[in-house]
């Protein structure tokens, strides 16, 4: 009962807080100083079509690199939590086998999904999407793949070198713009190209390009581990 | 009447995603439960970030041909609350899977994922 109470009143407290915020708000007229900046001067300065990928992979590239570090640190504490020992490891885990529609949905789709993904992460400074949202769905067609057959093996070797090199080609590519250009992960170090057309926006499709195969990597990790664990005693 | 814009809707409809989502960390015993409240509230801050950017009339801040060149400033929204909602989603998605990771290895040690058995800090 006390219980209940209490959650009520916090409950009512926090109501009363964002219905404040909600009154005082009044609408926004025209963009802001910053927003104005990135609108009048981002195709000269970037030249990507989407803005929003000029915002977050050159204006604010740093952050986007503290981002990919804070899905790196994720993982790799999962993984340590997750750590197996060598006799769970040799258990064999039984599992019910899946139906024939998921087996065969898998064969198909898992290509095209990983398609897709490429797509997403390659077009990131023309349509919707980039990086993250490209490597999130490469990890769906991971994750897929675990759902169909659970005890397939994936080579976790392999994801971890793609992981790394992707890492390290990202802080190379922000370090060549400090020496080629005007600062970190400034994309000048490549021609602009032409406003709209793949090749355009300089640096930036390679930024994104490593983005994009490092958050899938990520993903994938965290999903192996999840799996991997999933060995409990009968 | 001004509360039914776009805006206005999108904003109300975040708040009460959030209120859901503290009332699901509050009110539930179970940590699935409660790992889905904290996605809720995540989700709720999201809508509302968006809904702040929200300009009448105005399309996403995407240059193509239907976009007059000379004048971007009058025909965009602000791109830099979704670039950090972009950001805030992945970061949410690497704190749900930590959640979900620490959920598990709880149901390990006791078999249940009731917070109240977990009493052992308890005096």
């Amino acid at each position: 009962m006390l219980r209940k109470g209490i959650i009520t009143v916090i409950l009512i407290g926090f109501a009363v807080m964002l219905l404040q915020l909600f009154l005082s708000f009044n609408g926004n007229e025209d963009l802001n100083t910053t927003a104005l900046h990135y609108a009048e001067n981002g195709i000269e300065e970037v030249g990507a079509a989407n803005l929003v990928t000029s915002v977050v992979v050159t204006y604010r590239g740093l952050d986007t690199l503290g981002e990919v570090t804070i899905l790196f640190l994720t993982a790799a504490i999962i993984g340590l939590f997750l750590k197996l020992t060598r006799e769970e490891k040799s258990e064999k885990r039984e599992v019910r086998p899946t139906s024939e529609i998921l087996q065969t949905a898998m064969k198909v789709l898992v290509p095209v999904i990983f398609l897709f993904g490429i797509y997403v992460f390659i077009n990131g400074h023309l349509t919707p999407g980039g990086g993250f949202q490209g490597g999130a769905i490469i990890a769906s067609g991971i994750l897929l793949m675990f759902l169909a057959d659970p005890n397939r093996k994936i080579s976790h070797g392999l994801i971890a070198v793609i992981e790394s090199i992707s890492g390290i080609s990202f802080v190379i590519i922000g370090i060549l713009g400090i020496v080629l250009a005007g600062g970190f992960l400034d994309n000048h170090i490549l021609p602009l190209g032409k406003f709209g057309t793949l090749l355009s926006a300089g640096a930036v499709p390679l930024i994104y390009i490593f983005v994009g195969l490092k958050v899938g990597s990520e993903l994938s990790n965290i999903i192996y581990y999840l799996n991997q664990t999933q060995k409990e005693k009968k | 009447m001004k509360f039914l814009s776009p805006e206005y809707i999108s904003m109300a409809a975040g708040f009460l995603v959030i209120l859901i989502g503290i009332w699901g960390i509050l009110a539930n015993k179970n940590l699935i439960r409660m790992i889905i409240g904290f996605s809720l509230f995540d989700t709720g801050i999201h809508i509302v970030m968006v809904a702040i950017s929200y300009l009448k009339d105005r399309t996403a801040p995407i240059i193509d041909e239907t976009i007059n060149t000379q004048e971007i400033a009058k025909q965009i929204t602000d791109p830099v609350p979704q670039a950090l909602v972009l950001t805030a989603i992945v970061i949410g998605l690497g704190v749900t899977a930590l959640m979900l990771v620490y959920a598990m290895k709880l149901h390990k040690e006791k078999k249940s994922l009731d917070i109240t058995k977990f009493n052992d800090l308890k005096w």
